[in-house]
């Protein structure tokens, strides 16, 4: 498969690709819309838990703004069994697996150490170092191999994680081994301040050829073509055939996370160029020409993207923090001297706060 | 563990209903910040406000981002003017809120996640946190304090009691180890109080003063008061480290540049150069890279830490440049690599970001060398102050006609004063005026950049 994979272009048009539309014969008018709706939703928590940072309720949060049809169209691709590894940036996939918005923001607002149980939702917590969970993709997937089933494992990470060590050494055994492991590309053009052209001299998929990884590069604004060649890459895995290498050429719209501003260092012109390659506006449209979208339905999406937000307010707002002592819990397993001795110190620390406290 | 569970109480959801007032208090909006700026408001006492409505322009060190309303109501008051310079955790605006909705915990600074760190803007900062010293150091300079009193040594709990009981460390002598206030000390000074007057001194230069720190330019009768922010900050802060921290010493040297005026004349009138802005400054630049090739030792800086000195292989020039926020000194990189109609491209291109206000932060830094043209300005000479991280900054005066000794006569001719500041633990005077002299000499006779390439 070379060259850009499309199903549905920026002005919405529906395009022939024979070689991959068989992989989403099955997503209907129907199906699409509730892709539709996944993407309204998830870029309207994003706007709230953006909104929430600036209010002083978060400490930071890292907007997906742009890379909704990306994570959507490859999120809702997976199976339960599948197991997830991604970056901080991934809050529709985790969406897509069903962990509550209140759990997406905990570790943001400093509450908690991980926001949700990995084994609960098959998706570990979000990886803050850059490409490190690609390296626990392809161990996990290993592990697959071993057990013999079919569940394959998904690393999502960026363009800049693919110039780290980390992500080339998870490639080179993720082939050697033919582990069972996606890795999911979302080349959104900027790592932090850092344009693409300036740290690949190839296109990013291109990197994959030379582990021996087949690369696949998909327009990552549109939701049925990620979809699409997400499924042929698990299939692939499940299979026995080893990894696949997906690059979602996409955009990041917004700042790296609530601590940037991306005016210093890109132009205008360029967020007008990807403004156009919207991956919601797309589909909208599409579905429009078709009539599944209609006044009605689209204010029903934005009613429940709207229900979703207050949901994720009052519960970012009602999240109690936690007490100062439980930070020693889940250390050791077992019992520890020296942290007991620490936990003590620190008791005795808290102590001497009480005749202030008492008179608050 | 009654404590225990008065902190986690203290930080747990209250409900409140009916019509509440509700303060909004200005949030760490980046990571790690103890500041910003409110740059304009959007809304004005007595307006309706929507949930997630911009109400405000803030700019932080990191970035200028729109202020959301955290609620649904009536703005009841502005307590800040546009301008002003906000300390996170300080109130900014109150709503009055209909009906019940959850309280947000009290804004405390929220915990920095990622290790971004941040710039210490505030003078205050150290201040809360004094630094145990272990001896002197080389190269060791007093500290700035803003308040000229040395901060009193105090720990987190015993400060909380301070100020519940209303008792000002900096009136306290402590008596725990190493002059640390403890709370037998506070608990002392809180029954038996200090004498009223000397209280109220204390009291009443503060207030002074933080009236006059808080307002957004307060005015009297005999002056007024303007807040510094922004660029014009960060270039005072820049200036009081490289003073208090590197030895400098100024050489000045006037030249008879007349046949650089008269080559650069020449040099528009080619086809090369029709288009270009050739000016004085881009003949400096050649002739400050030609130099530094045969002076390495100029090109180069001091290492606080590891008390050694990095030269570097490439110049990397920053111009100092005169914008309307303050001084920007934006860099050209590998300068010395340029030709001269190279060299008065990357000028040009360089004033009009930096007077248009785009130049972007990675053209901000890494500088090797600097020129200071206050020439611009019409003045013969100055002793500029050596940018941080650099060992020598050169000022380049105005061009003038002046009577000159040419050729055994008095002429008129072009003469510049150049002044050229240097880091005295980089360079020596024998250094940094050979390395003048150089420039002199490419700038009184350009031809004799045959010989010293």
């Amino acid at each position: 498969m070379s060259g850009l994979v499309q199903l549905i272009s920026a002005d919405g048009q529906r395009l022939p690709a024979p070689d991959v539309e068989t992989w989403v014969a099955d997503i209907d008018d129907e199906r699409l819309l509730a892709l539709y709706e996944d993407m309204v939703v998830v870029r309207r928590i994003d706007t709230e838990a953006t909104a929430l940072q600036r209010q002083g309720e978060l400490a930071l949060w890292p907007p997906l703004l742009g890379q909704e049809a990306a994570q959507i169209g490859s999120g809702r691709a997976l199976r339960d069994d599948d197991f997830v590894f991604a970056s901080y940036r991934e809050n529709a996939v985790a969406y897509c697996r069903g962990i509550s918005v209140t759990d997406l923001v905990r570790v943001w607002r400093g509450t908690t150490q991980s926001g949700w149980n990995p084994f609960t939702y098959n998706m570990a917590t979000p990886q803050v170092i850059i490409g490190a969970q690609t390296l626990h993709a392809t161990g996990y997937a290993l592990g697959i191999q071993n057990r013999g089933t079919d569940a394959v494992a998904v690393a999502y990470f960026g363009d800049g994680a693919t110039s780290e060590g980390d992500v080339n050494e998870a490639m080179v055994f993720a082939a050697s081994y033919k582990a069972p492991v996606v890795f999911f590309c979302q080349n959104n053009q900027w790592a932090i301040s850092e344009p693409v052209r300036l740290q690949s001299r190839t296109s990013i998929v291109d990197r994959a050829l030379g582990f021996g990884i087949p690369g696949i590069q998909v327009d990552g604004n549109d939701v049925l073509a990620v979809m699409a060649v997400t499924r042929l890459a698990l299939d692939r895995a499940r299979r026995g055939e080893g990894p696949t290498f997906i690059e979602a050429v996409t955009y990041r719209m917004g700042p790296h996370t609530t601590a940037d501003d991306p005016t210093r260092y890109r132009e205008p012109a360029e967020l007008a160029e990807w403004q156009v390659k919207d991956p919601i506006t797309r589909l909208a449209t599409y579905l429009r020409a078709r009539g599944v979208l209609t006044d009605e339905s689209s204010m029903a999406v934005d009613n429940t993207a709207d229900q979703v937000a207050a949901e994720l307010r009052a519960g970012c707002l009602g999240l109690a923090d936690p007490e100062p002592l439980s930070l020693f819990e889940h250390v050791y397993a077992a019992p520890h001297s020296r942290l007991a001795e620490q936990r003590d110190r620190y008791l005795s620390y808290l102590q001497m706060f009480e005749p202030a406290g008492a008179t608050r | 563990m009654s404590i225990v569970r008065w902190i986690a109480a203290t930080h747990s959801v209250s409900w409140v209903s009916v019509m509440a007032v509700k303060e909004f208090v200005l949030p760490d909006l980046g990571e790690g910040l103890t500041e910003s700026e409110i740059v304009a408001w959007h809304i004005k006492e007595g307006d309706t406000v929507e949930l997630n409505q911009v109400i405000a322009d803030v700019e932080t060190a990191k970035a200028l981002v729109e202020l959301p309303s955290p609620h649904a109501g009536t703005v009841t008051h502005l307590y800040v003017e546009a301008g002003t310079t906000v300390a996170v955790g300080e109130r900014i605006v109150s709503f009055e809120v209909a009906g019940a909705e959850p309280s947000p915990a009290p804004a405390e600074a929220p915990p920095n996640l990622v290790g971004y760190g941040a710039v210490t803007e505030s003078q205050d900062a150290p201040a809360r946190r004094p630094r145990r010293e272990s001896g002197p150091r080389l190269g060791s300079v007093p500290r700035l304090e803003s308040s000229g009193t040395l901060p009193r040594r105090s720990t987190p709990p015993v400060r909380r009691l301070a100020s519940q009981l209303g008792v000002d460390l900096q009136l306290l002598l402590g008596t725990g180890d190493g002059g640390i206030i403890t709370r037998a000390d506070v608990e002392a000074a809180a029954s038996n109080p200090t004498p009223r007057a000397e209280v109220a001194t204390v009291e009443s230069a503060k207030a002074n003063s933080a009236a006059a720190h808080s307002a957004a330019g307060s005015d009297s009768a005999d002056s007024i008061t303007v807040p510094v922010t922004g660029v014009r900050r960060l270039m005072a802060e820049a200036m009081v480290r490289s003073v208090t921290t590197a030895p400098q010493a100024t050489v000045f040297l006037s030249v008879d540049v007349t046949r650089t005026v008269d080559l650069l004349a020449e040099l528009r009138a080619t086809p090369e150069f029709t288009n270009l802005r050739l000016t004085f400054l881009s003949a400096v630049v050649k002739a400050v890279c030609s130099a530094l090739a045969r002076h390495p030792e100029v090109n180069s800086r001091w290492n606080d830490a590891t008390a050694d000195i990095t030269k570097f292989r490439h110049v990397t020039l920053g111009i100092a440049a005169a914008t309307p926020r303050g001084l920007l000194v934006p860099v050209i990189p590998a300068a010395d690599s340029l030709d001269l109609a190279a060299v008065a491209t990357a000028l040009d291109a360089l004033v009009k970001t930096s007077r248009a206000g785009t130049t972007r932060p990675a053209d901000l830094s890494g500088g090797t060398f600097t020129i200071s043209n206050v020439g611009a300005f019409g003045v013969d000479a100055g002793t500029p102050i050596v940018n941080n991280g650099e060992a020598a900054i050169l000022a380049v005066g105005a061009v003038a006609r002046r009577p000159w000794e040419w050729e055994g006569q008095l002429a008129l001719r072009h003469v510049a004063t150049l002044s050229l500041s240097f880091d005295h633990r980089v360079l020596d005077g024998k250094q940094s005026s050979s390395f003048l002299s150089d420039v002199g000499l490419l700038l009184s006779n350009p031809a004799r950049a045959f010989a010293l390439a």
